[in-house]
């Protein structure tokens, strides 16, 4: 299979420039520079390359949507703020190929005419962020970047912009408005980004794993890519799996390859002999699984026909040492501590959610509880402006549904038999393939 | 030492960037098509130089930058690492999100309660470690992860967490 983002991670000092180039690197911006606009957009939309942050809208769609050029700014933003619980991708591309990061961060810039780009990397990143900033300043010194780059006459300048802790930032509207110095507090629309973004102007945000899928898009073509996946989910993915597994990591594998596939073959099987008892199949706002459905196919459209969501592919596993209540209780207050706290069914329903969990998890669940937890969680659903209030929504109502005799349990017997886990680091060589 | 713009410093009003972020400040500051963005990596410098984002300090960034301290405000409370008071030398942060908590991320807060003879949240009185529980620091395929200052220490077992305490000790 060819590796996109996993290419050169095997590579000692992979992440130079010169490592870069000699494998091809920024010829793909060359080439773009040398057709229309509307051929790199065209390429990346037959590319079928739908957004790796987690809502899988198609990228070159995306891009169409900018308003039309008006001589003002535009501007791209690169979403590096990789927070949610079980994604750890974008540090490694960061890390590891950051000239891939801006290589299409340079097409990206020219398909939309953007001559300003940030990218926004979450503040304890910081040596991803040295990286980046490294990697720009051997793009530009190269020609890469900066003023009329190869002799197209396109400008573009990057620059690299931390967060400070937050994770609804990660929602685009939300980090347009933090990059502006405000607090991340997410934006009503319409507008959208691509109307009124960044100091009001057309903005597009895309994740790092989206913009690092691009060059090779322009390089081997679209149709190309689309191969690689399935009907409508093109490319290869980077499923990131952790928990209960035997060798934990990073997996690049074509889109669609099956859950099964990547818990049992690449990531090894479960790690001792306690059976798999639940997978969260795409970070922890997915709705979980139970080991009858894990034959699905892990793309945007496998996922959603079994009631999940394939999110930013990050696989958590838990065999049956895990309890589910503890789980969902940690999840929960997670969600009530990232709340900006904007809209009332979040602000007040994930605390709500958080409360209830603590107290069947600690054998204090009173009769009705359960029903109670569902209700809120169901009031929070699609009541709020941005997508946090349904992410901390629905693994409550997944876990409910699916495992929803361990909670009756914990009422019932006003305990929980499950002991705490044990540190238990898993020491593998990392897997990229 | 005098504000960069060469005025001079009002009553009471005692603080000042020094020189070094000052130039990171002038050198911000063409970034952005307005001020105001800057905001957060201006905070970001004055906690490092100032230790915690005080009431001095927060007036400090309004005046260098221009914008309402209320505003500075909003912004400096709404992010967990603009720090509102202090942290030790050595600021210990551990994940126990999902995936490091299956993996016994709450063994490593107690150890280092333990160890510390502090609480998760609390400084040790010779300033030189803080403990808080974070969340997901993006480092799940090698859990349990901590991070101390800027600096992840992951797949952590017994003897890493006594190393990585012993190493901040020495210095």
């Amino acid at each position: 299979m060819d590796r996109i983002f996993t290419r050169d991670w095997d590579k000692p000092q992979g992440h130079l420039l010169s490592v870069y180039e000699e494998a091809g690197g920024y010829g793909a911006l060359k080439k773009a520079l040398s057709m229309t606009r509307e051929a790199v957009m065209g390429e990346v939309k037959a590319g079928n390359l739908r957004g790796r942050g987690g809502a899988g809208f198609p990228a070159g769609v995306k891009w169409g949507f900018m308003a039309k050029d008006d001589g003002g700014p535009r501007y791209l933003c690169i979403n590096a703020d990789e927070g949610e619980p079980g994604t750890f991708k974008d540090r490694y591309i960061m890390e590891r190929s950051p000239h891939l990061m801006l290589e299409g961060a340079a097409i990206t810039s020219f398909a939309i005419n953007a001559h300003a780009c940030y990218i926004y990397i979450r503040g304890e990143f910081y040596s991803a962020a040295r990286r980046v900033r490294e990697a720009i300043d051997e793009a530009v010194k190269a020609g890469h970047l900066g003023k009329n780059i190869h002799g197209s006459g396109f400008d573009l300048d990057i620059h690299v912009h931390m967060g400070a802790g937050a994770y609804v930032c990660g929602e685009e509207s939300a980090l347009i408005e933090s990059i502006e110095g405000k607090p991340g507090k997410p934006r009503s629309r319409p507008p959208f980004p691509a109307a009124v973004g960044l100091f009001n102007r057309p903005t597009i945000v895309n994740n790092v794993e989206t913009i690092a899928a691009v060059p090779s898009i322009i390089e081997r073509g679209g149709a190309w890519y689309a191969a690689l996946g399935t009907p409508g989910n093109g490319g290869t993915k980077l499923y990131c799996v952790s928990g209960h597994v035997k060798k934990p990591g990073i997996f690049e594998l074509p889109m669609g390859t099956p859950l099964r596939e990547i818990i049992f073959t690449h990531a090894g099987g479960m790690r001792g002999a306690a059976p798999l008892k639940a997978v969260i199949p795409g970070g922890s706002s997915t709705p979980v699984l139970t080991p009858q459905e894990i034959d699905v196919k892990m793309d945007f459209d496998g996922l959603k026909a079994v009631g999940s969501m394939l999110g930013s592919a990050a696989t958590v596993v838990f065999d049956d040492t895990a309890c589910m209540v503890r789980s969902l209780a940690r999840l929960a207050h997670f969600y009530a501590h990232e709340s900006c706290g904007q809209c009332t069914p979040c602000r007040e329903g994930t605390h709500w959610m958080a409360k209830i969990v603590d107290r069947i998890e600690s054998g204090k669940g009173r009769a009705g509880d359960i029903d109670l937890l569902d209700d809120v969680a169901s009031s929070i659903m699609g009541n709020t402006i941005c997508p946090l209030g349904d992410a901390a929504a629905m693994p409550v109502s997944g876990f409910l549904k699916k495992f929803r005799v361990e909670f009756e349990e914990h009422v019932t017997t006003g305990r929980c038999r499950f002991p705490p886990q044990a540190l238990a680091p898993v020491k593998t060589d990392r897997a990229w393939v | 030492m005098h504000p960069p713009d060469g005025t001079v410093p009002e009553e009471g009003m005692a603080l000042t960037f020094s020189d070094k972020a000052e130039a990171e400040i002038k050198a911000l500051l063409p970034r952005y098509p307005a001020g105001e963005a800057a905001l957060i990596p201006v905070l970001t410098l004055a906690a490092q130089e100032y230790g915690a984002l005080t009431d001095d300090v927060i007036d400090l960034v309004s005046t260098r930058l221009g914008i309402p301290p209320t505003r500075v405000l909003a912004t400096a409370t709404f992010y967990t690492m603009l720090p509102k008071k202090p942290v030790g030398k050595h600021h210990v942060q551990v994940c126990t999100n999902i995936a490091c908590s299956l993996l016994g991320a709450e063994h490593v807060v107690e150890k280092l309660e333990r160890k510390l003879g502090i609480r998760r949240g609390e400084t040790t009185a010779d300033g030189l470690f803080t403990l808080s529980e974070v969340e997901c620091l993006g480092s799940c395929g090698s859990a349990p992860v901590m991070m101390v200052n800027e600096t992840f220490h992951e797949n952590l077992d017994e003897d890493a967490i006594d190393r990585v305490l012993e190493e901040c000790r020495r210095g």
